[in-house]
């Protein structure tokens, strides 16, 4: 329990460090967001005017504390690229990403979990080997190359998938906005042709995001099962006779799950990494693409703050991680 | 004569009673590679990683052309005699690209490494042998550093930083450093309580001595391993960041920015993109291979 405690009580400090360095990260910009707002050819007054305005003549520790208090009151500036608050940005852009990689994450258990356990129970087999390689490869594509074969082979030479974007230009705008993610809405609001066509623009983007996390999710799952088939309660259940999909997934998997849902948890939080390139193959409006965006207009704050956001989901899924770890498992309990 | 031939003899090597610590290390490493050699997988890794870096080094004698020299009016060739990958967007040789990129990547692996193990080293060891607030501040630190998703944290490195090949590599350096300090951190802490450290703090020898001298070397075997198993993520990390224009730029034949500048002609020209794809692909998995085999022979738990 205390343990529990405790690493509930460290996330406001990691909270606080990903903060300085996203704030010093922001300082150490070769733009100067004077110039940005002021123009190149700006008087000497009305740069020192914006300058004030600014706050940059202030040293940088007062500096860090008007930031500091811009965040807890939300205020993550305004981005230069699309001229709202950075916060509005990310709340529009961010269910895209959300859609995206739960999708991804499903596709990713569904299919990795059961390969790994299989590898496991048959350990040193042809079916073993093939998984390892075919996960070692998932491990080492780059996700932008698997994701540019993908489009060319589906969309380009066999045209059964769509191309890039959420949904076709035709569509765009039908659906109003609930929650954000495209295809939960259009099915809330009964458009079935919306929603079969969102679908469909889903299925590449989160079948290269799902490859990528699987190939993780069926390691893991095939190290624990080995550890697991190996206990001496399992040599128990098979004198007792017991049938092998019983002892397999009842007893071994049984024994795993708590470790898995770690596992799991990590996997989903490492999809945000993924998500950035995979949204820029496929033009999918999510937080990557508003990220990678942002990069190459050297919109500062806009990049600042969603990497703010996304460290910040990031390290929740960790915490929770850590948590289900903790709470779940007597043995740790 | 006799000695030295018995010095190299497998009977030697296999000796059950080793003579020597020396003799017993020898034997330990080759029984290793026995056992490494046994891994069909592992053994393909460390070939391609072997060919893939006497390639790069031998680029100038293998490559019939200039990798930067323009032709426009033989751009986006397809593969032939005359160009063995074809030509770019530019009428550059694509083959003559895709080893000089194999420089530019291989030595920003290198660099990365060269920077990251000492880092995560000397925090790490630091941190488990002296305890207390100096191990709490610098594990706070190291979770500060694990909160970002690495690729996310290297990209808003390298814009506050400029793109370019410098940038990426300390980017990729300042964010993947946090494992190794942990990993140097766990071994510190076993070795610190015993004896021999004892007995040379009682010769009166100083910390930076003892950490030096007597923990960091029993520490850097384990990060060889991690190391190799990191290779690939160095890879792909450094590869995405040129693609996503933050890395190498162009006209530097690098891998990830190759893919980038000829995006566009993937559904006409396929092979303009998707060659540097497959290399990429290769020295990934490569490295991948290597490092799998290494763990099996190095750490027996895994497996």
């Amino acid at each position: 329990m205390r343990q529990t405690l405790a690493s509930v009580a460290s996330v406001p400090l990691t909270l606080f460090g990903l903060i300085l360095v996203t704030f010093l990260i922001g300082r150490a910009m070769p733009i100067d967001p004077v110039i940005a707002i002021a123009g190149d050819h700006a008087p000497p007054d009305v740069i020192a005017r914006v300058r004030t305005e600014l706050g940059l003549d202030k040293p940088l520790p007062v500096q860090f504390a008007i930031y500091m208090g811009q965040l807890l009151h939300g205020n993550l500036g305004n981005s230069v690229m699309t001229s709202h608050p950075v916060t509005e940005d990310i709340a529009r852009f961010f269910p895209a990403t959300l859609e995206l990689a739960t999708v991804a994450i499903i596709i990713a258990i569904l299919v990795g979990v059961p390969l790994g356990v299989i590898a496991a129970w048959r350990q040193g087999s042809r079916f073993d080997h093939v998984v390892r390689v075919v996960s070692l490869a998932g491990q080492s594509v780059p996700v932008f190359v698997l994701g540019l074969v993908c489009l060319l082979v589906f969309y380009a030479k066999l045209g059964i998938a769509p191309g890039t974007g959420q949904i076709d230009v035709a569509y765009e705008g039908m659906v109003p906005p609930i929650t954000g993610m495209l295809v939960l809405d259009a099915a809330l609001e009964g458009d079935w042709d919306s929603f079969w066509n969102a679908g469909s623009h889903l299925v590449l983007p989160s079948l290269v995001l799902a490859y990528f996390s699987m190939a993780y999710i069926t390691r893991m799952t095939r190290a624990f099962m080995i550890e697991s088939l190996a206990g001496e309660y399992i040599v128990t259940a098979r004198a007792k006779g017991l049938s092998a999909t019983r002892i397999l997934w009842r007893h071994a998997f049984g024994n795993i799950a708590v470790r898995l849902v770690t596992v799991l948890a990590l996997a989903y939080a490492g999809l945000l990494e993924g998500a950035v390139i995979t949204e820029t193959v496929f033009s999918w409006p999510g937080i990557g693409l508003y990220l990678t965006g942002s990069l190459l207009n050297a919109d500062m704050n806009a990049v600042l703050g969603a990497t703010l956001v996304i460290g910040l989901v990031y390290l929740v899924l960790n915490l929770l991680a850590d948590l289900a770890y903790r709470l779940l498992d007597p043995r740790v309990r | 004569m006799t000695a030295l031939s018995s010095f190299l003899s497998r009977d030697w090597l296999l000796s059950e009673t080793p003579s020597s610590r020396t003799h017993a290390a020898w034997v330990r490493r080759y029984r290793g590679w026995l056992q490494f050699r046994g891994n069909g997988l592992a053994m393909v890794g460390l070939i391609t990683v072997i060919v893939m870096i006497v390639a790069s080094l031998a680029a100038p004698l293998l490559a019939f052309q200039d990798p930067s020299t323009q032709d426009l009016a033989g751009r986006l060739a397809p593969p032939s005699a005359a160009h063995w990958f074809g030509t770019d967007e530019l009428g550059r040789d694509i083959y003559a690209r895709i080893l000089y990129g194999g420089r530019v990547t291989l030595g920003m692996v290198v660099a990365v490494v060269l920077l990251v193990a000492p880092i995560g080293l000397a925090i790490g060891c630091v941190a488990g042998y002296f305890g207390g607030i100096v191990d709490r501040a610098l594990m706070r630190l190291t979770d500060v550093f694990l909160a970002f998703p690495r690729l996310v944290l290297a990209l808003a490195f390298v814009a506050a930083l400029k793109p370019g090949i410098t940038s990426a590599v300390i980017a990729i350096a300042l964010t993947a450093w946090p494992p190794y300090a942990r990993l140097a951190r766990a071994e510190t802490l076993t070795v610190r309580n015993t004896d021999y450290v004892a007995a040379v703090r009682l010769t009166g020898a100083r910390s930076g001595r003892i950490i030096l001298r007597h923990i960091v070397p029993l520490c850097v075997s384990s990060v060889i391993v991690r190391v190799t198993l990191d290779m690939s993520g160095i890879i792909l990390t450094a590869a995405a960041l040129g693609f996503l224009g933050m890395g190498a730029q162009p006209p530097m034949p690098e891998w990830g920015t190759m893919i980038a500048s000829s995006r566009a002609y993937i559904l006409d020209q396929w092979w303009v993109p998707t060659i540097p794809g497959i290399a990429i692909f290769v020295a990934s998995l490569a490295f991948n291979l290597l490092g799998d085999g290494m763990r099996d022979v190095l750490d027996p738990r895994q497996r």
